[in-house]
């Protein structure tokens, strides 16, 4: 099987649903990429190249540049949703969320619920998420707890490529609106995708890796740290299950619930700051319903609770990493009561 | 003579086992058939039986160790057999794919091809030389891959061809209206691009269906029949499973339906099920099944029964515990070799894999 990168393989996703369903169009600043640049249209295919080559292949009616107004794209989305098309909406950067959030929470989310189950928003707004680039508070957020803390909206938050590709696939072709989040450090990141197209349900949690000792749920990046830190701790005996949930809203909880079960000891790592975060709800709902099975308290290993900073040196002590996961891991495997 | 165990490589993507443990200690002597070792992939566990008569000389592979295809694990050979020679013969032992130039060649000769027959891109491995070929047809829902125990053992003495059929694995996935002469008219044409016009027949379940319509339709051209709990010999199928499988798309479906397959569940693992599951979350996959489904077992009732024997040479080969399609149908033909075995479900070409390789064997050299 051929291996693609997360770029490619969203990239792919966008180009075979867009052939399949003249209802799919993209929206979003710069998206068609390079205008009013030497290169022209479609030079760089957005900030990240996701886009590249659409503006060619479908057109501008299809892939529509707009000013830089993040509540005029998602509240032309939305209606265009509710009115037959199935926009891909680019909100470049989640910390942009703030200009343009009624848009979301206010409108896309609630159009199903206010219209009486008669109105469908088959909306996709996929956006970036994560620290790691000296980007500054402003651009580095870990958002998607906002997102998912609103009924109405469906939240992915993708950690490798395969996963990529059907989950945005299932995103667009979905009735509900989904925000799909991109780590921006994550782009180049490859693993086996095929090259047909494939969904992948939502609410349906990746075990990344099987062990019996000590449970970690882990999103996005965060998933890779958790890799590593378990292959240290495998060398010191201690044998770690993996959990990536892959979306947020909904959320895969008996998953979670069946594997802290088996182990008794439970770590979150989430990028997202500490308070009212993924670490902090999932905590809650192992406490809630699996209290007794737990032989340790639930640790989460979370950014701390600030701003992301500029300065290189700080920003790297300011994302969790495979020492500070395994370093909690050891935490709940050697507690005792 | 001094033989090395190597590590085997069982099916498409295993790179490296590990082996679990040795059920023979150092010094100890086996019969043919004797289980040696078991070993895990990251798909499967499985043991590795032996081959003859001998003695495990030494253990160079211990329990719980890693190691890629193709590397020492023990040494065997005559009882007496010095310390000195077998020294020498771990010092001279050669991996057979150490260098990359080396592994990619190997794995050059193991990787499936793809073939256009009839309009429609079809997915095949080809293993082995001479002799009569082998064509080896796969059950529902499955594809070439199940055959990794069963290739290999065969095509050390012919060339032998598994083909993934329409709507599975690798090929296309137009079924047409998916029904048994839909499918052998699809085997048949696959046959004649490849130029095979004499050919041993092994099917699984529904392959093993298309098998018996093959062998009528072309007698001319098939030599034997070695079906493995086959369809079309009787009214009763599961039609749960049938329906749980065509319908699962989460893990925890899917698991519980491909358990069923087997008389032991610890042979369905997670990457099992995650392979499953990657292959029917492919457009186009849940409707070729559904079409498959609905011409062989609508109804949870096999569509398709033949009553009279095929006019080749034909053995069964059933599990006692097959939960998929009852044991007793093997015996519904008359004139034919049937082999119950004990200890397995419906995957007997893998549960009892070094059995069923034996028995096909013999069949094929007549």
């Amino acid at each position: 099987m051929p291996e693609k990168t997360i770029r490619q393989a969203l990239h792919e996703a966008l180009v075979q649903e867009m052939h399949r369903d003249p209802r799919v169009v993209v929206i979003g600043e710069d998206v068609s990429g390079g205008a009013g640049t030497e290169g022209g249209r479609d030079a760089a295919g957005g900030v990240m190249g996701i886009t590249k080559g659409l503006i060619k292949e479908f057109g501008e009616r299809r892939v529509i540049d707009t000013p830089i107004t993040e509540s005029a794209i998602m509240g032309a989305a939305a209606g265009a949703a509710v009115t037959g098309l199935r926009p891909v909406a680019e909100l470049m950067f989640s910390d942009f969320m703030g200009v343009c959030f009624d848009q979301i929470f206010n409108k896309a989310a609630k159009f199903r619920y206010m219209f009486g189950g008669k109105a469908r928003t088959p909306l996709v707004i996929r956006t970036m998420v994560g620290a790691g680039r000296s980007a500054a508070a402003q651009h580095s957020q870990s958002l998607y707890h906002l997102f998912t803390a609103i009924p109405g909206l469906k939240v992915v938050v993708p950690s490798i490529a395969y996963d990529a590709k059907g989950l945005l696939i299932q995103a667009i072709r979905d009735d509900d609106p989904v925000v799909f989040c991109e780590h921006k450090l994550m782009y180049d990141l490859k693993a086996d995708v095929p090259d047909e197209a494939y969904t992948i349900p939502f609410g349906e949690a990746a075990i990344v890796r099987d062990g019996g000792d000590v449970t970690i749920v882990a999103l996005a990046r965060m998933v890779h740290y958790a890799a590593q830190a378990a292959e240290t701790l495998a060398a010191e005996g201690i044998d770690c299950e993996i959990i990536d949930p892959r979306t947020t809203s909904p959320l895969d909880e008996d998953t979670i619930l069946e594997s802290v079960a088996r182990t008794g000891r439970l770590v979150v790592v989430d990028e997202a700051t500490p308070r009212c975060n993924m670490a902090t709800d999932i905590a809650a709902l192992v406490a809630d319903r699996a209290f007794r099975a737990l032989k340790a308290p639930v640790r989460r290993v979370t950014a701390p609770h600030t701003p992301v900073p500029f300065a290189p040196s700080l920003e790297r002590l300011y994302i969790p990493d495979p020492e500070r996961i395994a370093a909690a891991v050891r935490s709940v495997w050697s507690y005792s009561a | 003579m001094t033989r090395a165990i190597t590590m085997p490589k069982w099916g498409l993507t295993m790179t490296e086992g590990k082996v679990v443990r040795w059920s023979v200690p150092p010094g100890g002597s086996f019969s043919a058939g004797d289980e040696l070792l078991e070993i895990e992939t990251s798909k499967i566990t499985n043991v590795v039986e032996a081959e003859g008569d001998g003695t495990l000389l030494r253990v160079v592979a211990p329990e719980g160790a890693t190691l890629p295809i193709g590397a020492l694990l023990a040494v065997t050979g005559p009882a007496g057999t010095s310390d000195a020679e077998v020294d020498a013969y771990v010092a001279g032992f050669e991996v057979v794919a150490p260098v990359e130039g080396a592994e990619d060649a190997a794995d050059e000769a193991v990787a499936p091809r793809e073939i256009e027959v009839a309009g429609q891109r079809l997915r095949y491995l080809d293993m082995g030389s001479g002799g009569v070929p082998a064509l080896l047809l796969h059950g529902f829902g499955a594809d070439l891959n199940g055959w990794m125990f069963t290739q290999p053992a065969l095509a050390e003495d012919r060339r032998v061809v598994a083909l993934d059929l329409p709507g599975h694995g690798g090929s296309g996935r137009d079924v047409g209206v998916g029904d048994v002469g839909a499918l052998v008219g699809v085997v048949e044409a696959f046959l004649g691009a490849l130029g095979i016009d004499a050919v041993h027949v092994v099917g699984h379940s529904m392959g093993g269906g298309i098998g018996l319509a093959l062998a009528k339709r072309r007698p001319d051209m098939v030599r034997s029949l070695s079906l493995i709990a086959p369809a079309g010999l009787g009214p009763e199928v599961n039609g749960a499973f049938i329906e749980g499988f065509v319908k699962a798309g989460r893990r925890r479906d899917a698991e519980a339906v491909l358990r069923l397959l087997v008389h032991d569940a610890a042979l369905i693992s997670r990457a099992m099920v995650e392979d499953v599951l990657r292959f029917k979350r492919l457009d186009g996959v849940s409707a070729a099944l559904e079409a498959i489904a609905g011409a062989w077992f609508g109804g949870g009732r096999q569509q398709w029964i033949v009553t009279d024997s095929p006019g080749v040479p034909t053995q069964v080969i059933w599990g006692r515990e097959d939960q998929i399609i009852p044991v007793a149908q093997a015996v519904s033909l008359t004139g034919v070799a049937v082999h119950v075995l004990e200890g397995a479900g419906h995957l007997p070409h893998m549960e009892k894999a070094h059995e069923v390789n034996r028995l096909i064997g013999r069949w094929m050299n007549g």
